[in-house]
């Protein structure tokens, strides 16, 4: 596809789209992980931190004080089950699945949050070996994304911008 | 009258050029950690198009110790600047097009004149982490590598004068990420990732940006400002919008072209009306140029490419301006800014016009519009998410203000405003209609989702970060 090699705009990465944060503040597809933190259901000050690896789906859910969660002893606890559902909404099932190498991704219709879950339920995933690391490394991913929001905005123009055109409403 | 047909005409020298940028591109793609006898070629026919300019023994020395597998942060640094030589030839053809095709006169290019020096420590952190990318190439790229820019990006945001190179890094970083590993990439944004990766390495060079972060200030500006339209960019944790507009003297002087900027680090999830919600406390022109104002300037600080430095202070709303008599009475004698040195980039273009008179084609997968017999294609696609202004609008009009782009070896239309065809009514829709807050239903629950979004962002923010 030339056009896609020789465009200096063309849009490499789709814009979220936008989800109600309150259940699952952060989700995020990176280091070979889906990761996030979802809000517990009884206590205000506490967060899980869950995740669930490319490939073979190792997974973690611990509390932001890095205590383990008791659904996840032997399979996806809740937590898990949320994240995966806020990351379809937030990225689209095809680009979860595709960035977590399940085998939903065949045929056209992108895969449900259901769907996703079930399939990597099936393999039936390990807990992750370095779960206490792992839980540290995405609480620290979600404190520097909320320190976005304290960064002050300026006028000075920012040429490189240039570079990232809005991509408009996300069907 | 823009003059449609000399869009479509070949440019001089561009083939060439752009042959030898894509045979460099190549290059970035298997990395030059092991240099294939492919990549030399690639980095011979880099160094063979810049053997002309004062650079030329630099790069080709850099080709060779590059090819040989041996480049070092120097090297790199020779071959990125040898690539942006390439494409400001290819600016200058492209915008002396763009001048005859609107008559235009634009003001000379400024001397390069060297900022302040930058902490040295941060530059250097970044240009390593740049140099790593170019060494495992885009089809070695893996989770660490991508990961590894995310500390120098911290390191880099707080400072104001530093923001250019760590957004610019955040955005590309954020794109390597979310291609990894590189091994399984099936096609590669070549020519986007190669520009993304030199303009880093040139911004990590201390001088390369004066402090303010864009050119120096070089008059200061009392008169009317009459704004045209907003052209809105955003990454994942980045926005900015420029808010395009003619300026008046009130010494009843020659008018000119100006851009008013604003831009804020942003979380991922705040997006659409979320956008506008950060960005319109800082920059009360977003409103004025949604609802309609002009404003009035008195001593607003200006650089030679016709960037305002904003200050609030010296600004005052005036009465109602329609942005398409301002296109039509005030557009056609303005003079157009110099380009910055280091912004000689065809992706930097974006000129305003004013495009009437067309038909519409919606033949193709793309909206053009045909102009005296000829196609000009419109990027429907830069729309913002929370704007009145839709594809379908853009189809359904007979005038249009634009910003003419160039990419991809073509001209395109983005549309900031567009007058509808339908008899009836003479509606006015902007791109930028919503920037300082809508009443319009739909947009009004977008803009009540981006503050739930924003409040639950913050809550935590004070729950732990503060903790
Ligand atoms: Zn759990």
């Amino acid at each position: 596809m030339p056009m896609w090699e020789e465009s200096s705009l063309v849009r490499v990465v789709p814009t979220a789209r936008p989800r109600k944060l309150a259940k699952v503040p952060f989700v995020e597809l990176a280091a070979g992980r889906l990761q996030g933190v979802v809000s517990s259901g009884s206590d205000v000050s506490r967060v899980y931190v869950s995740s669930v690896a490319s490939g073979d789906f190792a997974f973690a859910c611990r509390t932001n004080n890095n205590r383990p969660c008791g659904g996840a002893r032997g399979g996806f606890c809740n937590h898990i089950g949320a994240m995966v559902g806020e990351a379809v909404l937030q990225y689209g099932g095809a680009r979860v699945a595709r960035y977590l190498q399940t085998d939903t991704a065949d045929g056209d219709a992108a895969p449900t949050a259901q769907q996703l879950a079930a399939a990597m339920s099936a393999a039936r995933p390990q807990q992750a070996a370095d779960a206490q690391a792992v839980t540290g490394q995405v609480f620290a991913r979600f404190l520097r994304h909320l320190a976005y929001l304290e960064l002050p905005a300026t006028t000075a123009p920012l040429p490189e911008m240039h570079w990232f055109p809005t991509a408009g409403a996300v069907a | 009258m823009m003059r449609a047909d000399l869009l479509t005409g070949e440019l001089p020298g561009l083939d060439e050029a752009l042959a030898a940028v894509d045979a460099f591109d190549q290059v970035l793609a298997g990395g030059l950690l092991r240099p294939q006898p492919a990549q030399a070629a690639g980095l011979t026919a880099l160094a063979n198009a810049v053997a002309g300019s004062p650079i030329a023994a630099l790069v080709a020395e850099a080709a060779e110790k590059a090819a040989a597998g041996v480049a070092g942060e120097e090297h790199l640094l020779a071959l990125a600047a040898g690539r942006t030589a390439l494409f400001g030839a290819v600016h200058d053809a492209v915008v002396a097009r763009v001048d005859e095709a609107t008559g235009r006169p634009r003001e000379a290019t400024p001397p390069f004149e060297p900022g302040a020096p930058l902490p040295a420590n941060l530059l250097a952190s970044a240009r390593a982490w740049l140099c790593d990318v170019a060494r495992a190439g885009w089809r070695g790229l893996d989770h660490e590598l991508a990961a590894g820019a995310a500390q120098v990006v911290s390191a880099l945001l707080p400072a104001p004068e530093l923001r250019r190179l760590a957004v610019l890094l955040d955005g590309f970083a954020a794109e390597l990420a979310a291609s990894c590993p590189g091994r399984t990439l099936g096609r590669i944004p070549l020519r986007r990732w190669a520009d993304l990766w030199a303009r880093g390495m040139l911004l990590t060079q201390p001088g390369a940006v004066t402090g303010a972060g864009a050119g120096a200030e070089t008059a200061a500006l009392t008169g009317r400002l009459l704004p045209l339209g907003v052209d809105l960019h955003e990454h994942a944790t980045a926005v900015h919008a420029q808010v395009h507009a003619v300026f008046e003297p009130a010494d009843g002087g020659p008018a000119r072209l100006v851009r008013a900027s604003v831009s804020a680090p942003k979380p991922d999830t705040v997006v659409g009306a979320g956008v506008w919600q950060l960005l319109r406390p800082h920059l009360s022109l977003l409103a004025a140029a949604g609802e309609g104002h002009a404003m009035e300037l008195t001593g607003m600080p200006v650089t030679d490419e016709g960037d305002l430095l904003w200050s609030e202070e010296r600004t005052r709303v005036d009465e109602s301006a329609d942005v398409f008599t301002t296109a039509r009475v005030a557009l056609p004698t303005v003079r157009a800014g110099a380009t910055a040195p280091l912004d000689r980039h065809p992706a930097r273009i974006a000129e305003p016009v004013l495009v009437e008179g067309y038909t519409v084609d919606r033949s193709g997968d793309e909206v053009a519009f045909v102009v005296g017999g000829e196609r000009l294609a419109v990027d429907t696609g830069r729309l913002p998410a929370a704007s009145p202004l839709t594809a379908q609008a853009v189809a359904g009009s007979r005038a249009c203000i634009g910003l003419l782009r160039w990419d991809a070896g073509r001209f395109l239309l983005q549309p900031l405003a567009v007058q509808s065809a339908a008899k009836s009514r003479t509606a006015v829709v902007q791109a930028g209609a919503w920037a300082g807050g809508t009443a319009d239903k739909s947009g009004a629950k977008a803009e009540k989702a981006a503050t739930d979004t924003v409040t639950v962002l913050r809550e935590r923010a004070g729950r732990l970060l503060r903790s």
